[in-house]
């Protein structure tokens, strides 16, 4: 598989990180990574990693599904996360999952038709302070409302049509 | 930058530079005493070292509270294998958010501690264990990772000694299990995060078949403070057993929620009613959370003259846990809260063991069918029976973590339970609309 | 050895090493404390919590199975609180689980069913749904039902510790965990089973066995398993006279439970539509079914003649039939048939190993050596393909003993992921390879050197040479490939050599010989198949054949006798380190007859019994024990289903060992000469179709 220089550098180091004999260490961020990168960990992905780091392909599928980050279906582009644990549950984050729901027309783990956003209810993600939180990748946003989030999604629905 | 208006009751040592331009940098740290500690300990000797942290008596803030001195002195310093740091920074007890606040304004405050701990067990590399969904914070620290080396604060022959040391970031992959120590090493060794089995501790044998340091990033962020004013005066600052001071999440319904940093004993009363600004909308309290979800709750009524600290948490059969506390107004139904936590919980129980694995599920199924207007009186007993089934009998503390709440839920509000049976709706249902405006 | 440590379990004093686990150290005095993760041998997991018991000052239940024993501990394993958290811990396990047990393979022989009829509630009070999910085929071999499956992770670590294959493994998190095959859908392995046995529950199922019967409604027979040289135990389940399953979840025998593929499923060979099930006779140029005593005349009547003319007789006996059969087959050829024209297919060079080993003792080693044996070295084999319970004991000793393994192979091998050193030589060069090893094999304090086919003649010499050079004491074995390839020497079913490794004063004429020769008047094939790589010369030469299938070397038979497998006669066979075990007959099959007996009845068609002897297996053991110079072992061990190790000769051999016709067939885990042929299940695995 190839993957872009800076995956390829990053990679390289992750493999230099753990002590020698140890490069297994190296799985996960290489598959949330290269999960970033190419959008969903695919069997080529695994096969690839299961031979950079030396052990099977098993090995790592054992761990990839342990992991809820990682996923071998593809994501939205915008992949929304809504927490509805506890503290944001307390300030309206249920509310907000069940806005976003019916905005979207997809429910968890599900991706709108057009690939651009896949919804996700979560755990709680340490945001919990500045409930209700929403992450759209990997990006934290703060307090949301239902009109914040609505405005958030335009902007990015905005954004990608540029 | 993440960062609330600090309160006047904040003892402002770990956050200290917190609002500071640029207080992510090694600029920022270096300006203000940044890397003294190291500097200083650099010339102690590692028994010394140790010493201090004891006299500090600073207790790890990842939710156990075990002595950080006295950790630190269980790893066999003369163990032929090499040694490790590894920073706890997975940061995933609902109602935490501290570790994030930390590491986003002063990542070089937790390098620093690092650098402290490894000499006092000679250890030469460091492993940051940050949880998926801060991927923010790899970076933030990856750049404080780098300036570091760039000044010699990492690397080797640190300031022209014969210490070298190194530290990496690691990314987890979301997974709350992965916060539990032995469970962070085997994610780390990049296994699935099922914990250990125990003994043998991480000390003795931990990253790597060798003997490792972990701890949270709170517990590393005190060492700089420790080593440079002295444990002495570190102690001062919280109760005897249990010095320093605590940062502190607020959230739920107070109106000031925000991280705090308050000395370990500070009244519950005054933390929710002047730190947290009081409940919003003019409501009552009717029970908060002191420390994470797994913490067994606390009704309005035992938060009279409460303190923030181990023991006095430890005597209403509630605990310090991570600092997250939740408050919850009157208006909130606990049933829903219950159900919410072990949903959490089942979602995140590994499936090592049978209690943790079936007994979660089955509670999170109960405690639906239960809100959702369907359950039986019987369901209420069977609630707690089932929690306490799991209650210490688990393979790890994940398990006690989703029993311990549950069973403090159906104790202490039953009668909330009881509004719940018989076909009824939920009757907190209507005011939950009201908060949202 | 340090000074145990004395603690107290359930009131009884119980001394143990320290480091004992306390589940242990009870089993020492008769106490079982329940487990469904932990297994003896295997690595330790603390998942089912079936284990906790109370122990004295500690604050709360306490898991047995990883709880070292400690001096003045107080262990109690049956109080009220500890039954009540086994009640408990079973109906959280029985929430997801589907209770089909009336349908299930494992019904009767379910350790949930045991344990929760120990413990258990009578009433679940579970009442939300269940999570289900399909059953998965993952081989013609293996099935997973997901919902019966408790978790104990048995059968990942059989696989990956005891097997070294590491095919299943653990996905997905939490309730929804399963275990899964190496291939997403498949499995790709050794197919061995050993996952299906160590199951507790029904979760996984044989593709031979599922569904077909009740475990009480078979007759359980502890047979010798008749492929490979390895000589394990499987208890064959017989329900109205045919085999339906092979395990050995009694652990008895050498091999405890382990078995591999030929082991657990290829007995189906003995109920393949193509076994001779009546004697056939040439007639018109056209096999013909005959009646027995019509067979067995003209059989007679031929040797007879043959005798009577000073004609040549060729006897070619074989590598899977007993030693008695072998024993018998031997006298009669060289006391009634007189002619020394006897030989059988040899796999390894026993011989000169014997007579390199002549005036030491305790140099063979047994199967038990290589677990124990602080180190192993194996030369010119592919051990966990062609010699499975050998590599599983070796892998053993790795695992519990931290041995040494050295490997001296042409291609990789699985030993090569637990050796010590691994080196790479061309086949034949092993002896160069071995002395490569020199300086480390001399810090051993021990070492047990497994050889095949490719050491052989002046090789083993100097391997044994190079052995004494080493200055500690050194195993061996020579290993070879059948069933009974060893009895087979051991009997005399060599032409130069008589039983007990005697020089014969007149040796006979090899296989190839025979087979060679023009002027072959009477060639007599037991269980044996020459004729499938080679062409018999003599045209007229009267060919009899005992077998269970019509083999090329049948098809080209005057006489077809139908034969009895291993599974369905007495007698013993030793196995490749030289330990003798009992057969035991478990179905029999219609028409066919023991080899023994066979013999015994062309005596007295011939009218030689009296010179023959008696046939009975018996008789024919007695004889041998008597006779056969390091046979002579103790009965009570044979009986009872043991394995009794045999010390063949211990002085010179004066013969040649003819290294020229030892040739290894290198039959896989999926192969097995002629029986793996008319066994479907090994036919049907995709392993052994692309080896
Ligand atoms: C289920 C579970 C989750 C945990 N999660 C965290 C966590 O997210 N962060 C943390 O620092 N400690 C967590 N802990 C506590 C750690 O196991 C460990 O005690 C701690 O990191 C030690 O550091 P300390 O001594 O500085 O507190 C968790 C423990 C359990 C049982
Ligand atoms: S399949 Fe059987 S052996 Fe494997 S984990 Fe499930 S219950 Fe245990
Ligand atoms: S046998 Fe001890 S936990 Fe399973």
């Amino acid at each position: 598989m190839t993957f872009s220089p800076q995956l390829e550098a990053k990679f390289a180091k992750l493999l230099g990180s753990y002590p020698p004999g140890r490069q297994r260490s190296a799985m996960i961020p290489m598959l949330m990574f290269a999960q970033d990168e190419i959008g969903q960990v695919t069997q080529e992905l695994v096969e690839e990693v299961a031979s950079r780091i030396g052990c099977t392909p098993l090995q790592v599928e054992e761990v990839l599904t342990y992991y809820s980050m990682l996923h071998k279906k593809p994501l939205g582009k915008y992949h929304v996360q809504i927490c509805t644990n506890i503290s944001c549950m307390l300030t309206g984050g249920t509310e907000l999952w069940e806005h976003a729901c019916g905005k979207l027309h997809i429910g968890h783990r599900e991706v709108a038709p057009d690939g651009l956003f896949s919804l996700e209810e979560v755990e709680c993600i340490g945001a919990c302070s500045w409930a209700p939180a929403v992450q759209v990748n990997y990006d934290f946003h703060h307090q949301v409302t239902p009109e914040k989030l609505d405005q958030l999604l335009a902007g990015l629905r905005s954004a990608n049509a540029v | 930058m993440l960062y609330n208006e600090p309160s006047p009751h904040e003892v402002k040592i770990l956050t200290r530079r917190f609002g500071l331009p640029d207080s992510a940098s090694i600029k920022t740290y270096l300006k203000t005493d940044g890397y003294v500690a190291f500097e200083k300990a650099l010339k102690m000797k590692p028994e010394e070292i140790i010493a201090e942290v004891k006299v500090s008596n600073l207790r790890g803030r990842g939710g156990a509270g075990f002595p950080t001195g006295m950790k630190w002195s269980f790893v066999p310093r003369t163990s032929p294998k090499p040694k490790y740091i590894v920073v706890n920074a997975d940061e995933s007890e609902p109602g935490t958010c501290k570790d994030r606040v930390l590491i986003e304004n002063d990542p070089h405050q937790l390098i620093e501690g690092m650098l402290i701990a490894a000499l006092a067990v000679d250890a030469h590399a460091g492993y940051i264990y940050i949880r998926g969904e801060y991927r923010y914070l790899i970076d933030i620290m990856d750049k404080a990772i780098a300036e570091a080396y760039e000044h010699g604060y990492l690397g080797r022959n640190l300031l022209g000694s014969n210490f070298h040391f190194d530290a990496f970031t690691h990314t987890g992959a979301g997974a709350y299990e992965c916060g539990e120590e032995s469970a962070l090493l085997e994610s780390l060794e990049g296994k699935r995060g099922v914990p250990r089995i125990r003994p043998p501790f991480p000390a003795v044998v931990g990253a790597f078949q060798s003997p490792t340091i972990l701890n949270n990033v709170e517990t590393f962020c005190a060492a700089p403070a420790i080593l440079r004013d002295g444990g002495a005066a570190f102690a001062a600052l919280g109760i005897p057993k249990a010095g320093g001071t605590k940062m502190t999440c607020l959230s739920g319904h107070v109106n000031k929620p925000g991280v705090y940093e308050l000395p370990l004993g500070f009244p519950v009363k005054t933390m929710i009613e002047e730190v947290g600004g009081g409940i919003r909308n003019g409501r009552k309290l009717k029970a908060f959370v002191p420390g994470g979800s797994s913490c067994p709750v606390l009704t309005a009524a035992e938060c009279e003259g409460l303190t923030m600290d181990y023991d006095a948490m430890a005597r209403v059969k509630s605990m310090l846990g991570s600092g997250g506390v939740v408050v919850m107004d009157e208006d909130t139904c606990i049933v829903k809260v219950a159900l919410r936590v072990m949903r959490f919980y089942a979602h995140e129980s590994c499936g090592w063991c049978i209690p943790c694995r079936e007994g979660t599920t089955w509670l999170r199924k109960l405690l639906q069918r239960f809100h959702d207007g369907h359950g039986q009186r019987s369901d209420i007993v069977l609630i707690g029976d089932l929690a306490k089934n799991m209650l210490g009998r688990t393979f790890c503390p994940l398990g006690d973590a989703a029993a311990m709440p549950t069973i403090s839920f159906v104790e202490k509000f039953r009668e909330e339970f009881e509004a719940h049976l018989d076909g009824r709706p939920c009757p907190f249902e209507h005011a939950e609309q009201l908060v949202m405006q | 050895m340090p000074d145990p440590v004395k603690l107290t379990i359930d009131g009884k004093a119980v001394e143990a090493a320290p480091g004992t686990l306390v589940i242990e150290a009870a089993k020492c005095v008769g106490i079982n404390i329940p487990s469904f993760c932990y297994y003896e041998g295997l690595s330790l997991q603390a998942a089912c919590r079936m284990c906790l018991v109370e122990v004295e000052k500690a604050p709360k239940l306490m898991a047995a199975c990883t709880l070292p024993v400690a001096e003045g501990m107080v262990v109690r394993t049956e109080t009220p609180v500890v039954a009540e958290a086994r009640k408990y811990t079973l109906e959280f396990l029985l929430t997801n689980h589907p209770l089909d047990c009336p349908v299930c393979d494992k019904g009767g022989e379910c350790e949930l069913q045991d344990m929760v009829f120990r413990y258990g509630a009578g009433e679940s009070r579970f009442v939300e749904n269940k999570i289900h999910v399909e059953e998965k085929q993952w081989s013609p071999v293996v099935f997973y039902d997901g919902p019966r499956c408790i978790l104990c992770f048995r059968c990942v670590r059989i696989c990956n510790e005891g097997m070294g294959v590491g095919a299943l493994g653990i996905v997905n998190r939490g309730a929804v965990s399963e275990i899964a095959p190496n291939h997403g859908d498949h499995l790709e392995c050794d197919e061995c089973g050993m996952c299906i046995d160590i199951c507790p529950v029904g979760a996984l199922t044989s593709g031979t066995y599922r569904y077909k019967t009740r475990p009480w409604e078979m007759e359980h027979v502890g047979a010798i398993c008749t492929h490979c040289s390895n000589g394990c135990k499987t208890t064959l389940g017989v329900r109205n006279g045919k085999i339906i399953r092979g395990n050995n979840h009694d652990r008895s025998g050498i091999n405890g439970e382990f078995l591999c593929i030929k082991g657990r499923y290829g007995f189906d060979f003995t109920s393949h539509p193509e076994r001779l099930q009546s004697p056939q006779m040439r007639v018109n140029g056209k096999l013909e079914p005959v009646s027995w005593s019509i067979a067995l005349a003209a059989v007679a009547k031929k040797f007879g003649a043959a005798l009577a003319s000073d004609g040549r007789i060729g006897v070619i006996g074989s590598t899977h039939t007993s030693n008695e059969e072998n024993h018998y087959l031997q006298k009669f050829a060289r006391g009634v048939l007189r002619t020394n024209n006897i030989d059988h297919h040899r796999s390894g060079d026993v011989v000169t190993l014997l007579d390199a080993l002549s005036g030491t003792t305790g140099s063979l080693a047994s199967t038990a050596d290589l677990y124990e044996s602080k180190a192993v070295l194996v030369a010119g084999a592919d051990l966990s393909s062609e010699q499975p319970f050998l590599a599983f004991q070796i892998r053993g000793n790795y695992r519990h003993h931290q041995a040494h393994v050295y490997v001296v192979t042409e291609n990789e091998v699985r030993e090569d992921g637990i050796a010590a050193e691994s080196v790479r030589i061309a086949r034949g060069g092993e002896l160069e390879g071995i002395r490569s090893l020199a300086e480390r094999l001399k810090t051993e304090s021990e070492l047990a050197i497994v050889f095949g086919d490719s050491v052989k003649g002046e090789a083993v010499r100097d391997l044994v040479a190079f052995g004494s050079s080493l200055g500690i004491p050194v195993k061996y074995v020579a290993l070879v490939d059948y069933s009974n390839s060893r009895g087979a020497l051991d009997m005399g079913l060599v032409p130069e050599l008589l039983p007990g490794y005697q020089p014969s004063n007149r040796p006979g004429m090899t296989i190839g010989e025979m087979l060679d020769s023009d002027s072959l008047d009477v060639l007599w094939v037991v269980g044996a198949n020459p004729l499938k790589a080679s062409a018999l010369r003599a045209a007229d030469a009267f060919v009899v054949v005992q077998e269970m299938f019509l083999t090329e070397t049948a098809q080209r038979a005057d006489v077809v006798l139908p034969a009895a497998s291993a599974y369905e006669k007495t007698g013993t066979v030793t196995n490749v380190c030289g330990e003798v075990q009992r057969l035991s007959a478990g179905p029999s099959t219609m028409g066919a007859k023991p080899d023994l007996e066979i013999i015994g009845l062309i005596a007295r068609e011939m009218g030689q019994a009296a010179a023959a002897g008696p046939w009975a297996p018996d008789k024919v053991f007695a004889e041998i024990r008597a006779t056969v110079k390091g046979y002579d072992v103790p009965m009570p061990v044979i009986s009872a289903g043991g394995a009794a190790h045999t010390t063949p000769v211990n002085g010179r051999i004066p013969v040649e060992s003819r290294p020229d016709l030892i040739h290894s067939s290198r039959d896989t885990l999926f192969t097995s000469g002629t029986l793996g042929r008319y066994s479907r299940m090994l036919g049907s695995v995709m392993e052994g179709r692309r080896r």
